[in-house]
C-alpha cells in the first residue's frame, strides 16, 4: 500500500513538473507559437501509450506460453491504460491540427494506423467481455492482442515510410530532423512523467484484476 | 496569446480523462474490496 502511495505520489509530481516545464522553461517554436506546446502532452501520452501496449504484448506472449493468470491481469490492465493514453492523443491531436491545418482530421497513414490501434484495442476488451469461461478468455484475448501489437511498428513507421498530413518525426527521424536542445531535454522529461503515470495506472488496474479474481474464488466457495 | 485556449482545452480535457479513468478503477477496487468482506463474512471460519 505505501509503496503504492509513493508511486502515484512521484508520478503526480512529475507530471505537474513535466506541465510546468512545457509551459515555462520551453521555448516558443517560432512558426506555430503557443499551441505547439501542446506536443509535450500529445506525444508523451502516445510514446506512453506505446509502452504499455508492449507491456501488453509481452504479458500476452507470457501467457500463451506459461499460462499463468497474472500474466492475463497483466495483459489486460496494460491494454486498458495504453487505450486511455491513445484516447488521449486522438483527442488532443486535432485540437493541435485544427489552429495548425485548417482541419480537425484528415485519414492520411498516421492518422489511420492510430485510429486503427485504437479501435483494435477497444475490440480486445470487447473480446474478454463475450467469453465466460476465463482460461479460454484469457488465451484468446492473448492471441488478440499478440496480433493487434502488430500495429504499433506501423504507427511508429507511418510518418518514416509515407508523406503524411502529420509532421515528419523531430526524434529519430534521420538527417534534418532534429529538436532544440531545451525543447528536447522538456520532451523527454515529459515522456518519463508519463511513463510513470501510465506505470502507476497499470499497477492499480492490476490489483483490481486480482481482487476480481479473489471474489470469483469466495464466490464459488461460498457456493460450495 | 493566440490559441492558448486550445492549448488549455487540450491539456483540460486531457488530464480529465486520466482522472476518470483513475475514479472508475479506485471506485471499483473499493467496491470489491467490499465484496470480498461480505463473501469472507459468509464462510465459515478459516477459509
Amino acid at each position: 500500500m505505501a509503496k503504492r502511495i509513493i508511486l502515484g505520489a512521484v508520478a503526480v509530481l512529475l507530471v505537474i513538473a513535466s506541465a510546468y516545464a512545457s509551459f515555462y522553461i520551453a521555448p516558443e517554436e517560432r512558426t506555430m507559437g503557443v499551441i505547439q506546446r501542446i506536443f509535450y502532452f500529445h506525444v508523451g501520452s502516445a510514446w506512453a501509450g506505446m509502452d504499455a501496449f508492449l507491456v501488453c504484448f509481452i504479458a500476452n506472449l507470457l501467457y500463451v506460453w506459461r499460462r499463468q493468470e497474472k500474466y492475463d491481469w497483466l495483459g489486460v490492465s496494460s491494454a486498458e491504460v495504453g487505450l486511455v493514453l491513445t484516447t488521449v492523443v486522438l483527442i488532443t491531436g486535432p485540437i493541435w491540427a485544427h489552429p495548425v491545418w485548417g482541419i480537425w482530421w484528415t485519414w492520411d497513414a498516421r492518422l489511420t494506423s492510430t485510429f486503427v490501434l485504437w479501435l483494435l484495442y477497444v475490440s480486445y476488451l470487447l473480446l474478454r467481455t463475450l467469453v465466460e469461461e476465463q482460461d479460454r478468455r484469457a488465451l484468446l484475448s492473448s492471441l488478440f492482442g499478440i496480433f493487434a501489437f502488430l500495429d504499433v511498428p506501423l504507427v511508429f513507421g507511418a510518418i518514416r515510410w509515407w508523406r503524411t498530413q502529420h509532421p515528419s518525426p523531430v526524434i529519430m527521424g534521420g538527417q534534418g530532423s532534429g529538436l532544440d536542445p531545451t525543447m528536447k531535454k522538456v520532451f523527454f522529461f515529459t515522456v518519463l512523467a508519463m511513463n510513470v503515470f501510465a506505470g502507476f495506472l497499470i499497477v492499480e488496474r492490476y490489483i483490481l484484476e486480482k481482487l476480481k479474481h479473489e471474489v470469483d474464488i469466495l464466490q464459488r466457495e461460498a457456493e460450495a | 496569446m493566440k490559441n492558448l485556449d486550445s492549448v488549455f482545452a487540450a491539456y483540460l480535457i486531457g488530464w480529465g480523462v486520466f482522472f476518470l479513468f483513475y475514479l472508475t478503477i479506485a471506485k471499483r477496487t473499493s467496491d470489491l474490496r467490499t465484496e470480498i468482506e461480505r463473501l469472507r463474512a459468509l464462510l465459515p471460519r478459516g477459509k
